[in-house]
């Protein structure tokens, strides 16, 4: 007998038949999705579709019932190592930003790396410094969050999730919060990042956004995924009447 | 502190024209002998009731928290703890858990074959820590509870564990919402620490008492202890505010 190999999954985040209640309200129906490493998924849909509560799923934000949910191989159950191991592989920047408004710019860049890394503080720094200057922003760093402008705002969220060195981001809405001047800012980053290779998974209605960036897109509705595929099927043709009506909404404005 | 002296002057004034009127303000009059030792006998609880109330109320800031958290539980088995408890406590009496924290604790202890004597002094401190710390644990949970989801999410995605999240994100905002309550507390348990005299601590009120039975002067006595009690709780609000100022000017610092 040989020894068995076992092959090392290439995906970056695999979600099989995952399936998720509040209650008695079937919110996510058999979810399955693969991100390959490097790779950039847009998910979009209505409002109420669960794109939020998938991607709340990927760092056990929220927890699924069924299904299975790996992140860089190792499966997400409820043993809080797998939970740990998986959210420091995984780093989130939400739509409110959630900056902590009692530390300045700086602390909220290197808590994470000081208490749940164990680096020493001019490491931290240093490292808080290099991200900041990647979201054009070094000179915020003695500043709260409460005087920045929005845009600022997400671009330190940006690079606080950044400190913690992760494979894999996960963006949910991270301009729907932004007045429109700024929302062109933060999408210059997250295409930089997009270029540097990072995997990505994004919930967006910036559909400008996923023409550039996307290797996948993924439509939502009603807790199923309705349909996904490769940005030019996507938006040249898209096969179920609701993501065409989905499509012509979004884009009509 | 202005007050203070606006309501001691007439005391001050009818103390002098004691010989000609019913009144008896000379028991209290610090220029004759007599009058000064009954002062001082009298001002002398004043050691008791302090040290009574801040080791009680750093026990029930301490307990309360450890009660609250389990009460902010996801797991409805922590949240039953923390909602017996409080409910409990809170629905007792304090002179009732007094008398049993004195009289009855010392035979639980003698029957665990434990050698714990309460005298008055823990009796009483650690009746007033058990009752407060019921209200002292709902209080930390309204702060707590005050603070957006986002920021424990936040936290967790950085890596935190749950003690991090609580001490470094949590915490040191939600204590703006829970000092101010708290310090209610404190005044509370100042003004509960009376109730020490029942089972024979030298305290304030205690000390009233005897004299009282001694001098049969209890209007001109009384008026004195309660003088005594509106002193501490102005010292307490007045280190509040204070408290609050500084805290105050670091949040926008
Ligand atoms: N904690 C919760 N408890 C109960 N129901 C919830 C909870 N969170 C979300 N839901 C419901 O689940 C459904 C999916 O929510 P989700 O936030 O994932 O949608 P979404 O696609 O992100 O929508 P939006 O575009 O508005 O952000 C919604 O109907 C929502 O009301
Ligand atoms: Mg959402």
């Amino acid at each position: 007998m040989s020894a068995q190999i076992q092959p090392r999954s290439t995906q970056a985040i695999e979600l099989k038949g995952v399936n998720k209640w509040f209650g008695t309200f079937h919110v996510l129906k058999n979810i399955d999705l693969s991100v390959g490493l490097g790779e950039k998924v847009v998910i979009c849909g209505p409002s109420g579709s669960g794109k939020s509560t998938v991607v709340r799923c990927i760092n056990r934000l929220e927890e699924h019932q069924e299904g299975t949910i790996r992140v860089d191989g190792v499966e997400l159950t409820n043993d809080p190592k797998s939970v740990a191991a998986i959210r420091s592989e995984v780093g989130m920047v939400f739509q409110q930003f959630n900056l902590f408004p009692h530390l300045t710019v700086l602390e909220n860049l290197t808590l994470g790396p000081i208490k749940a890394r164990g680096m020493t503080r001019s490491e931290a720094e240093a490292r808080a410094m290099h991200y900041l200057e990647r979201v054009h922003i070094p000179e915020q760093a003695r500043k709260r969050p409460g005087q920045l402008s929005g845009g600022q705002q997400q671009r330190v969220a940006i690079a606080r999730s950044l400190c913690m060195e992760p494979k894999v981001l996960l963006f949910d809405e991270p301009t729907s919060a932004l007045d429109p001047e700024m929302i062109s800012e933060v999408l210059d980053v997250m295409v930089t990042l997009a270029e540097e290779g990072m995997t990505m998974v994004v919930v967006t209605h910036e559909m400008g956004f996923a023409r550039k960036v996307a290797d996948q897109m993924v439509f939502m509705d009603a807790g199923e995924i309705v349909e996904q595929g490769s940005p030019e099927e996507f938006f040249g043709a898209p096969r179920s009447p609701r993501c065409q009506k989905f499509l012509s909404q979004i884009l009509q404005h | 502190m202005k007050k203070l002296l606006l309501l001691a002057l007439p005391i001050l004034a009818l103390s002098g024209c004691s010989s000609s009127s019913t009144w008896g303000w000379y028991v209290i009059n610090p220029m004759t002998p007599g009058g000064w030792i009954n002062i001082k006998f009298l001002i002398s609880g004043m050691g008791d009731t302090i040290l009574i109330s801040v080791i009680a109320a750093v026990l029930s800031i301490v307990v309360g928290l450890v009660v609250a958290l389990p009460g902010l539980s996801k797991k409805r088995g922590w949240r039953l703890v923390n909602r017996v408890y409080v409910e409990f406590i809170r629905s007792i009496p304090l002179l009732p858990m007094l008398f049993w924290v004195f009289y009855g604790l010392p035979i639980i202890f003698r029957e665990m074959g434990l050698n714990i004597p309460i005298d008055p002094f823990w009796g009483a401190v650690i009746t007033l820590a058990l009752s407060d710390s019921a209200f002292t644990a709902e209080i930390y949970r309204a702060g707590i509870q005050s603070i957006a989801k986002g920021q424990t999410e936040a936290a967790q995605t950085i890596g935190l564990n749950y003690l991090q999240t609580m001490r470094y994100v949590i915490l040191p905002q939600a204590i703006r919402r829970i000092l101010p309550p708290l310090a209610n507390q404190f005044i509370y348990i100042v003004k509960m620490s009376a109730f020490a005299s029942v089972i024979g601590m030298q305290e304030l009120t205690r000390r009233a008492n005897e004299l009282v039975v001694t001098e049969y002067r209890p209007l001109e006595i009384y008026t004195l202890l309660i003088l005594e009690y509106l002193v501490l709780v102005l010292i307490i609000s007045a280190g509040v505010r204070w408290l609050e100022r500084r805290m105050g000017s670091d949040e926008r610092g």
